[in-house]
């Protein structure tokens, strides 16, 4: 592993990329600096879906261990409500594309435009969330302990009633009927649409940075990473609803 | 040909530059504000030193407590045993979290990989800046939450016990769910600038072993840490509203925890694991002074190593109500952990035979690796077999299995990394014959405290108990002995690095006649790391002369 030298500054692109501000000094050339931007973001993506992963895989379980429970849990949910989020979603993957384009050629009313409208669909996604939220809250369809609604027709809990060690645990515990696996459905659906609400949340707070760097025309042809690595990681969070939405409002 | 026999410097055959990355700039803020990785290397190698010291206390605490089974030390009672329950949890999740993980990627990584790889930096300065303030902000919270009572859940947080015991639980997973970020973001840097910054005419095969095991390291930070987070954020949310899903009471389930659990944390063990490898694997050919033996099989072995630890975390719920069918799996699964582990040994003795073996510290510190791993992997056979796990899970053996894989291999590489190093990051040499010392203390304590457990805990001595039966004191004084002499290598070795630093710099550009790249520079590097940029024209490894090669 001996070395020879090779002079930096003879290096074509260098040179030809030593004017771009955005240029940092590590990277021999602006295509570096891109790809390497470009496979950091793909890495956070992976870490992304690991950690909803875990929920994913949490809820699987729970379901298979209560699968009446879940599929007459899910009835509490608006299905029409969730197919309009999947579509505003859906648009706003579009329009983000659109600005990602737009800021490829440099156009900078477009880019203004699209990614403005990715924000409002953004928006939308999280009003109607919050119409949901706020029902639920009112019917007492809440995780586990909190869970208040009286409207199921639930059955006495076996578990609760059986051994010396349920009965000492009964005074802490509200009597039948048994809420078990109703209550594991909203624990998981408010942990699994928090997390992702947080995520749009998050979006939106980017999205509005990028918007004004776009504003101020930073990006061209040549300089464009911010736009397209919110892209990225906005299909991601459109991505991890389109799975949500039938994991939650389409069990059958 | 002659210009690269003049590039591969010997002592004193280049002027040293007058300014190098520790004395180019100077004052708090030139360190708090830095984007360079050698910096940001040392910040770290200073926090994880730190870290060490202290979960060494507690260790020491906890042996001494053990020393007689009325715990009193002359008269008094040491601790009781709800203060000994915090005290070995603060032991675990400080080693863990806060020195284990992070101590050779974070720290000698940060400071190597990008030299190894003739870059300037790390493909992210900033997030590299960023991932050391995490952990800063982590260890802080930790130890607030120590200063608040700490927690006596043990490092593993199983539910039901973390959902319902005192103490500011929710806290230190906090601290811990922000200490997985930082590693999640030094994982993802480090993969990134493998990818994308290696030096001209350096392709995959070309890579130092180090380098490949750092990589198979940040593969599994990736991939496995965001489970460990989710999992910390149920536990929180658990605590803090009762959302249920670990609480049999209202339809959870407590396994699920350990499950989520050992997702992450048994990759983590290879996170501790990979990297002291990865260090032995430059170590070895160094000190032998003979090209790597099976180049290929150390690195596959690295990547398969990283890839099988995600398939087996059921072999830490065997007793756990787990189904047959899935303990059965498991056990298989657990076995084929052997097969790299024992690829990577018998390349490295294959490496030595042969070799022109200097016993320099670093090189007494691999060789102790050698023994102390194959202690440690032989006896994780016992465990992952079934039948035997029955009687030895949850003893003494376990934990003197797993001391001997994350302390005695992990630590002892950690050791061994920083001596050889320590020239390049300081510019300083260390005292050889005190080097020498500290390494046989480190031997002698280190199998007096942990031998003497396999013997506990096969005549079934449980783990974490604050009471034993008498017939155990024998043993655990013996164990506490042992730690004694742990302590006072380590503390001679401290001593004598640090004498290091008050001598004017002596050391030369490459010590030990490596061939990897980091030894190509100034000791200290510069801070744009090279004059000019490297580009590599021989295999790894390759000690033979440049004349003679011609």
């Amino acid at each position: 592993m001996s070395t020879t030298s090779v002079d930096l500054h003879a290096h074509g692109h260098e040179a030809e990329h030593a004017h771009d501000p955005h240029h940092q000094h590590h990277f021999t050339t602006m295509e570096q600096q891109f790809d390497t931007s470009k496979i950091g973001m793909w890495l956070f993506l992976v870490t992304e879906v690991l950690l909803f992963g875990g929920l994913f895989v949490g809820f699987g379980m729970m379901q298979a261990r209560y699968p009446r429970e879940f599929v007459e849990a899910h009835t509490h949910l608006v299905r029409w409500q969730g197919a309009l989020n999947t579509v505003v979603l859906l648009i706003s993957s579009y329009t983000m594309v659109l600005a990602v384009n737009a800021a490829k050629k440099g156009i900078k009313s477009k880019q203004v435009l699209f990614l403005a409208l990715t924000i409002v669909c953004a928006c939308i996604f999280l009003v109607v969330k919050y119409f949901e939220y706020s029902h639920k809250f009112e019917e007492g369809w809440l995780p586990a302990k909190y869970y208040s609604y009286k409207g199921d027709s639930l059955p006495a809990c076996m578990e609760k009633s059986a051994g010396p060690e349920a009965a000492a645990a009964a005074p802490t515990t509200p009597p039948a009927p048994c809420t078990n696996g109703y209550a594991t459905f909203f624990s998981f659906y408010f942990m699994m649409t928090g997390l992702h609400g947080i995520h749009i949340l998050v979006g939106i707070i980017i999205l509005t940075w990028v918007l004004i760097r776009a504003n101020r025309g930073e990006f061209s042809s040549s300089y464009y990473t911010p736009v397209d690595l919110v892209g990225l990681y906005w299909h991601l969070v459109d991505m991890i609803w389109i799975y949500l939405f039938p994991l939650y409002y389409l069990i059958q | 040909m002659d210009q690269a026999i003049k590039t591969t410097p010997r002592i004193g055959d280049r002027p040293r530059p007058r300014k190098n990355y520790l004395n180019e700039t100077r004052g708090f803020k030139s360190w708090a504000f830095t984007l360079d990785h050698k910096r940001i290397g040392i910040m770290y190698l200073i926090g994880v030193l730190f870290s060490f010291l202290l979960g060494g206390i507690f260790a020491l605490l906890v042996r001494l407590t053990l020393l007689s089974p009325t715990h009193k030390i002359f008269g008094q009672v040491l601790l009781t045993a709800e203060q000994y329950n915090r005290v070995f949890t603060l032991h675990g999740a400080i080693m863990v979290f806060l020195f284990i993980i992070p101590a050779i990627p974070a720290s000698l990584g940060n400071f190597v990989l990008p030299l190894m790889l003739g870059a300037k930096d790390v493909a992210f300065p900033r997030l590299n800046l960023f991932s050391f303030y995490l952990w800063l902000t982590g260890a802080l919270m930790a130890l607030t939450a120590m200063v608040f009572g700490a927690v006596d859940t043990g490092w593993t947080f199983y539910t039901p016990y973390s959902t319902t015991t005192d103490g500011p639980v929710t806290l230190m997973t906090a601290a811990v769910f922000v200490l997985g970020f930082s590693s999640i973001f030094t994982g993802l840097n480090f993969i990134a600038t493998v990818h994308k910054l290696r030096a001209p005419g350096m392709g995959w095969f070309d890579l130092p072993l180090f380098i490949w095991g750092i990589y198979s390291t940040a593969v599994i930070q990736v991939l496995a840490t965001p489970v460990l987070g989710i999992t910390l954020v149920l536990l929180m949310l658990e605590r803090s509203f009762g959302i249920g899903i670990f609480d049999p009471r209202i339809g959870g389930d407590p396994v699920l925890f350990q499950h989520f659990f050992w997702f992450y944390s048994h990759p983590a063990v290879y996170i501790m694991i990979l990297p002291g490898m990865a260090i032995i694997s430059e170590l070895i050919p160094t000190f032998s002074q003979k090209t790597i033996f099976g180049y290929r099989a150390i690195a596959y072995s690295s990547v398969s190593l990283a890839l099988v630890s995600f398939i087996v975390w059921g072999h830490h719920m065997f007793v756990a109500g787990q189904s047959q069918l899935a303990t059965v799996v498991f056990s298989a699964l657990t076995f084929l952990v052997a097969i790299p582990s024992g690829v990577k040994v018998f390349n490295w003795l294959g490496t030595m035979y042969q070799g022109n073996i200097k016993l320099d510290t670093p090189m007494l510190y691999a060789m102790s690796f050698l023994v102390l791993f194959a202690i440690g992997g032989l006896t994780g056979i016992f465990l992952g077999t079934l039948a035997t796990d029955v009687h030895l899970t949850d003893t003494y053996f376990v934990v003197a299995h797993f001391h001997y894989v994350m302390m005695g291999s992990t630590v002892t590489a950690f050791i061994g990394g920083l001596h050889y190093w320590w020239p390049k990051m300081t510019g300083r040499m260390y005292s050889e014959k005190w080097g020498r010392v500290g390494c046989l203390l480190w031997n002698v304590g280190f199998n007096m405290t942990f031998l003497t457990q396999f013997f506990l805990g096969s005549k079934g001595m449980p783990r974490r108990y604050y009471n034993y039966l008498d017939q155990f004191q024998p043993l655990h004084a013996f164990s506490t002995v042992g730690s004694w002499i742990i302590g006072l290598g380590l503390f001679i070795t401290a001593a004598y690095l640090l004498a290091s630093l008050r001598k004017p710099a002596d050391a030369p550009d490459n010590p030990w006649n490596g061939t990897t790249l980091e030894w190509q520079t100034s000791s200290p590097p510069i801070t744009h790391n090279f004059e000019e940029q490297p580009v590599l024209e021989r295999e790894p490894y390759d000690y033979r002369p440049v004349v003679a090669a011609r």
